[in-house]
């Protein structure tokens, strides 16, 4: 279970996050949606403590996370990160089972190597890629190698920023399916970001929409159509009229 | 403000900006040592960076120590002349080089050619997040990319320097012999018997010492970098002259305690 409590983080005088509460149940799939730069990746971030938050509180099965032992903690995350981030100097398989080759998951390399080719394959990739470089792959196959690697090492928990940006329709099904059926299967906890409404529907247990720097609305996916909520409505629709302000 | 007071406080802020960067940096050193007492360590990423560091090092360090040991020996030769003292040629070549060129020249170099790429390196991943995936991995930044170039450059830069001392001696040979008319065994022995241990001690340290300082200061500037490509080019700049200033400053001190 990972609940926040009253979180704020500010960059100078850009106060992002105004005092986020939010609660995500162990085996559950919460997706977050929101305008673009209203803090989304800094709050999934923020529990990673890759951002420190300035003040209330993250905790992590009742434990904060600021204090908790961090290779511990880090080991049962996985994160796919926006822009991929992966590591340009290791060839597409290191990338993917780089938790399996260094520290205490580490394995003999032919094994390391099968369960990256595998993990490639989940996400939609022939083995032919797997020596490849980073840069020779076009976005959305480096977004999907980000993905691969976020779960190689089978994580408790696993964040995905926008996993379905840059992908066709028929990938963004592949990689929903794929999501969801981590949750559902291998009963990991995930916290989703994406813009896209379909992708909401297919992996989302709950839905939070965070919202000038608090979560506006949070509730199971269900619920959110009826909603009655004017700002997630406007959202759902992609209705350029409404309480959120488009600026043109 | 007072325009008397302006410049002084102009100075004033600029010293405590410098002592604080000083600062910084002597945390930074003393953070990357101290995980060199606490595993994992990453030996693959120690030998790769010995090799970029080291061995592809090894031609502009030629190049750089051969023709400056001989330009040295025409100068000291056409210098000397003034006051009768050609024979001192090889000598001072062997003093000159292995005491202070060998050395300085070394440092820039990898100052130039390490620092620059480390830092941009270090920088490109910071910008690409790939910094905060590595921690998400759970690896640390510092024993992962840090230590290992660290390490490399104490290590690898004097074996440089060593290699630069002989070939600039060299250079001077090749010169005097076949353009000023030394004879070449008495050139040898006059090298070899006036270099004592303690010149060569100090060409060695001073190699560990620049070696540790280009490669931490291209880390700490990698590091440090704002997002994108300007914050890139800024600290691939900034991490360049910080090592070469401090390169030039840790020689002079050395100097002083060596001799
Ligand atoms: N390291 C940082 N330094 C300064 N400001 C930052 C930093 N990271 C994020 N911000 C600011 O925080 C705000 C939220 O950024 P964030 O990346 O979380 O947006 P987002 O909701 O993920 O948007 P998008 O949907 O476009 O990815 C932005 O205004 C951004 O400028
Ligand atoms: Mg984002």
């Amino acid at each position: 279970m990972i609940r926040l409590e009253g979180v704020h983080k500010a960059f100078g005088s850009n106060r992002v996050l105004r005092g986020v509460d939010l609660e995500i149940a162990k085996g559950t799939s919460m997706v977050i949606i929101g305008g673009s730069g209203t803090g989304k990746s800094v709050l999934l971030k923020s529990v990673l403590g890759l951002v420190r938050h300035d003040s209330g509180t993250i905790t992590l099965d009742g434990q904060d996370v600021t204090t908790a032992e961090r290779d511990a903690f880090l080991a049962r995350f996985g994160m796919l990160f926006q822009g991929g981030a992966l590591f340009d100097s290791l060839p597409v398989w290191q990338n993917v089972a780089f938790r399996l080759l260094r520290g205490s998951l580490k394995r003999p390399k032919a094994e390391a190597r099968e369960i990256a080719i595998e993990k490639l394959r989940r996400v939609g990739l022939k083995p032919d890629v797997a020596d490849l470089y980073p840069a020779e792959l076009s976005g959305g196959m480096q977004k999907r190698v980000g993905l691969a690697r976020a779960i190689a090492a089978e994580p408790e928990i696993i964040f995905f920023d926008e996993p379905t940006t840059g992908l066709d329709p028929i990938m963004s099904g592949v990689i929903n399916a794929l999501i969801r059926e981590i949750v559902t299967e291998m009963g990991a906890t995930a916290m989703t970001i994406t813009h896209d409404m379909t992708s909401v529907r297919a992996i989302a247990d709950n839905v939070a929409m965070l919202h000038g720097g608090v979560i506006q609305w949070a509730g199971p996916v269900a619920q959110m159509d009826a909603s009655g909520d004017p700002h997630l409505d406007q959202f759902i629709h992609g209705r350029a009229e409404g309480p959120i302000e488009a600026v043109r | 403000m007072n325009p008397v007071l302006a410049p002084l406080a102009a100075i004033g802020r600029s010293t405590l900006a410098l002592l604080a960067a000083i600062g910084s940096v002597a945390i930074y050193a003393a953070q990357t040592l101290s995980h060199l007492f606490r595993p994992p360590y990453y030996p693959r990423e120690f030998l790769t960076a010995l090799m970029t560091i080291g061995y592809f090092s090894l031609p502009v360090v030629g190049l750089t120590a051969l023709f400056t040991g001989g330009a040295l020996a025409l100068q000291i030769y056409s210098g000397g002349a003034r006051f009768n003292a050609e024979a001192v040629v090889p000598q001072i070549v062997a003093i000159g080089m292995v005491r202070e060129l060998g050395p300085v020249l070394v440092g820039l170099m990898i100052a130039a050619r390490v620092t620059s790429s480390v830092a941009a390196e270090i920088a490109t991943m910071k910008v690409t997040e790939q910094i905060d995936a590595l921690v998400t991995l759970s690896t640390h930044p510092m024993k992962y990319l840090t230590l290992p170039r660290v390490m490399a450059g104490l290590l690898v830069v004097p074996v440089l320097v060593g290699v630069g001392d002989v070939i600039g001696i060299m250079g001077g040979y090749l010169v005097g012999t076949e353009r000023l008319g030394f004879n070449a065994a008495t050139y040898l022995t006059n090298t070899v018997d006036f270099l004592e241990a303690r010149d060569v001690a100090s060409s060695l340290a001073k190699g560990a010492a620049f070696g540790f300082i280009a490669t931490l200061m291209g880390c700490y500037y990698g590091m440090r970098s704002d997002r994108g490509a300007q914050g890139v080019g800024a600290a691939t700049k900034s991490s360049v002259v910080a090592a070469a200033v401090m390169i030039l400053a840790a020689n002079y001190l050395l100097t002083e305690l060596f001799f």
